[in-house]
């Protein structure tokens, strides 16, 4: 047996049969890294109590080139970006569902560290994996891995956030840097000479998100700053809650190796990923509290008040240091294909 | 890094924001009207729209922009060729990413690779170079879009191309050159136009006295300048007393970065690969020695000899009225597709695709809130 194994370094299309390369894939690899007792049952479908409230479910597929990049990789960006989706819904992340799409000689070696890694992100956002599924694909029909997530969380009955109380005077914060993910997986890809400078922001969130909520009754609604950037989820809760949303140019927080890449390459922070970024919309008297509480967490640390809302019709602006306004609309066509 | 910073420092900005206004009063006052300014380059263009600077001088300052888009004055017709390339067999395009999207009369590179074309977007032509050798087996087209800013970066991916014997690389020369079509724009006096903001990029590879014409010939004002707030504000303040005092001189208020002469090296290489030609510009028709078509001794090399695409001759979209903007004719709201049936998501002509187009500048320009 020892023997064979050494054979398979890469991942086969048997390994996506169901038979015994599956089997072996499954407890090398998977069992080995996400080990728990709801997923050791290996039945066909998790089964779980939850405890009371209403459930919070989301899904999201990552099929980011590359699969490694500075600051994390496909597994942990799979496990963040569905914790986080979760977390700006108000809901306390329970389980996920993992579902791996692998290439045919996809690296063994390299699965091992993106399951390694994901049980990390789990760890920390103590999010367990409950069931997973994989298949394999002939070579040329996937790019290495995709990777879909399910998560399912809890959310008290009483959490209400959402557009609709969002009122004129309420400000937006964000919890930090803007644009690093985005950066850094063009940097990784393309020799920019950024190299080492700049690296992906992606972290779970849940668990600063979860003390904010609990400590800042104020915080009405919050979004994820992923695909289109803080540009864009402010122009789509400005659109839901038919109100205005005015950002501030010299407000936003965005590190200089960012803003000189950006500049170079004539893209806008405003409008790059995040992996470990969110927008809050606040009550203005809780502000202060509410950027005090981020600023003392690791992924809070450059948390700022951006901008604020304002009576209107659902439009973005940015007001710019000179003191003009500009609009900010959605983006379209994007600038970075598959970035998460 | 502290000295670059200060280039976009808020506070000098407003100071010299508030001389800016002070002079363009005075400007107005004695000419009776706003004055219009032309900005050639398509990069002053979106520093205008993003820094808000177009709605903070609305009132005073009427502000055109000119044929410095590359990829805005490329025509519908070399638009289908490129699409044609791209749909050869093996053969793997490459292009600048603002390119993709720009409509030609069947679609665009962008649909033409949804349909199988290998469309690759490069950041730089040297990456269209490694492109050619990793892939031994396909033929890598380069779709050199540009002006002088970019012509000497692709002449010496062709020049190393040759000397490495990479026999699988071509370019496919759609460059073109701004002090001809300045000319031509001028010749054609479309436009009052009263000052113009020249590009600086293209005048750190032309020099700056490639331009003095605008004033010895035509007794226009112009100032060649950078692309900061501060260089911006620098530039107008600049050409605004010009205007004031009837001085017609090209000022290089760039000359950290521009020399007069240029860039001897750049000039240099672009001369051994390219030589002048009459191409067709998106709006302004054919206009004599103002592109660059690659040397008969480097046909290896010219992706148009090379493969001898033959498209016919296409019209612009109908409405569309991208070759009035790139004269100077109209601003972007004066076209009736503008925010209706042309739009980012649904483009019908370039300027409203490129990331340096006017009507995609103008979309982020609001001017009915002017500050606070």
């Amino acid at each position: 047996m020892d023997n064979q194994e050494k054979k398979h370094d890469s991942v086969l299309l048997a390994h996506g049969d169901g038979g015994l390369l599956t089997a072996e894939m499954i407890n090398q690899i998977f069992l080995k890294y996400f080990s728990n007792s709801v997923l050791e049952q290996l039945s066909d479908a998790a089964v779980f109590t939850v405890p009371e409230g209403r459930l919070a479910l989301t899904t999201d597929s990552f099929v980011v080139a590359p699969v490694f990049f500075p600051g994390g990789d496909i597994g942990k960006l799979a496990v963040c970006g569905t914790v986080n989706d979760l977390a700006v819904s108000g809901a306390h992340p329970l389980y996920l569902a993992a579902s791996f799409i692998i290439e045919e000689g996809f690296p063994l070696a390299d699965l091992e560290r993106v399951a390694s890694s994901m049980a990390d992100a789990c760890r920390e956002a103590r999010v367990a994996v409950a069931t997973g599924d994989t298949k394999v694909v002939p070579r040329g029909q996937a790019d290495g891995i995709f990777i879909t997530t399910t998560g399912v969380g809890v959310l008290a009955n009483e959490t209400d956030l959402g557009p609709h109380r969002m009122e004129p005077g309420d400000v937006v914060i964000v919890n930090g840097n803007l644009g690093d993910h985005g950066l850094a997986i063009l940097s990784a890809r393309e020799t920019l000479g950024l190299e080492g400078l700049i690296t992906s922001d992606c972290a779970p969130l849940n668990r600063l998100i979860g003390l904010l909520l609990e400590q800042c009754p104020g915080v009405k609604m919050m979004r994820d700053l992923t695909r289109g950037g803080l540009a864009t989820a402010a122009k789509e809760i400005a659109r839901a809650g038919g109100r205005d949303i005015f950002l501030s140019e010299e407000r936003l927080p965005v590190h200089a190796a960012v803003r000189g890449g950006t500049e170079m390459l004539g893209l806008d922070p405003l409008y790059l990923a995040n992996e470990g970024k969110f927008m809050a919309i606040v009550d203005p008297g809780q502000a202060g509290h509410a950027i005090n509480l981020l600023r003392q967490h690791p992924y809070g640390l450059n948390a700022a008040v951006v901008g604020e809302v304002r009576n209107g019709e659902g439009q973005l602006y940015l007001e710019t240091a000179l003191g003009g306004t500009r609009i900010l609309d959605l983006l379209a066509g994007s600038p970075l294909p598959r970035i998460c | 890094m502290k000295v670059l910073g200060r280039l976009n420092d808020s506070k000098l900005s407003m100071q010299m924001l508030h001389r800016v206004r002070d002079t363009a009063t005075r400007v107005t006052a004695r000419l009776g009207r706003p004055v219009l300014l032309m900005e050639v380059c398509g990069t002053h263009t979106t520093v205008f729209s993003r820094t808000g600077l177009r709605g903070l001088l609305a009132d005073l300052v009427e502000l055109r922009s000119g044929p410095g888009c590359p990829v805005c004055v490329t025509s519908a017709t070399d638009i289908e060729a490129m699409m044609a390339l791209a749909r050869l067999p093996g053969v793997i395009l490459a292009s600048f990413g603002d390119m993709v999207r720009v409509p030609g009369a069947t679609g665009s590179l962008e649909s033409a690779r949804a349909r199988g074309a290998d469309v690759r977007i490069v950041y730089s032509p040297a990456d269209a170079l490694d492109l050619a050798r990793a892939n031994p087996g396909r033929e890598i087209v380069f779709a050199g879009v540009g002006f002088e800013t970019t012509a000497p970066m692709v002449a010496a991916v062709i020049m190393q191309a040759r000397s490495q014997r990479l026999n699988n690389f071509s370019v496919y020369s759609l460059h073109k050159l701004v002090p001809p079509v300045m000319r031509a724009l001028l010749e054609s006096r479309d436009v009052p136009v009263d000052g113009f903001i020249l590009p600086g990029h293209v005048c750190t590879v032309t020099g700056s006295r490639a331009f003095d014409f605008i004033g010895a010939e035509y007794g226009i004002p112009a100032v060649v300048t950078g692309f900061t707030l501060v260089d911006v504000l620098d530039a107008l303040e600049t050409l605004l007393n010009q205007v004031l005092i009837n001085s017609a001189s090209v000022t290089n208020s760039y000359r950290w970065v521009v020399r007069d002469a240029g860039n001897p090296r750049a000039l240099e290489i672009m001369k051994n690969c390219f030589y002048p030609d009459e191409v067709s510009w998106r709006g302004l028709g054919n206009i004599p020695a103002s592109g660059l078509a690659i040397r008969e001794d480097l046909t290896n090399w010219d992706a148009g000899r090379k493969f001898a695409v033959e498209v016919p001759p296409v019209e612009e979209p109908p409405g569309c009225r991208c070759g009035d903007l790139l004269r100077g004719k109209i601003t972007p709201p004066e076209c009736k597709l503008f925010n209706r049936k042309c739009s980012p998501a649904h483009p019908v002509g370039p300027c409203m695709v490129s990331t340096e187009g006017a009507c995609a500048a103008y979309r982020v320009s609001d001017t009915s809130q002017p500050g606070r």
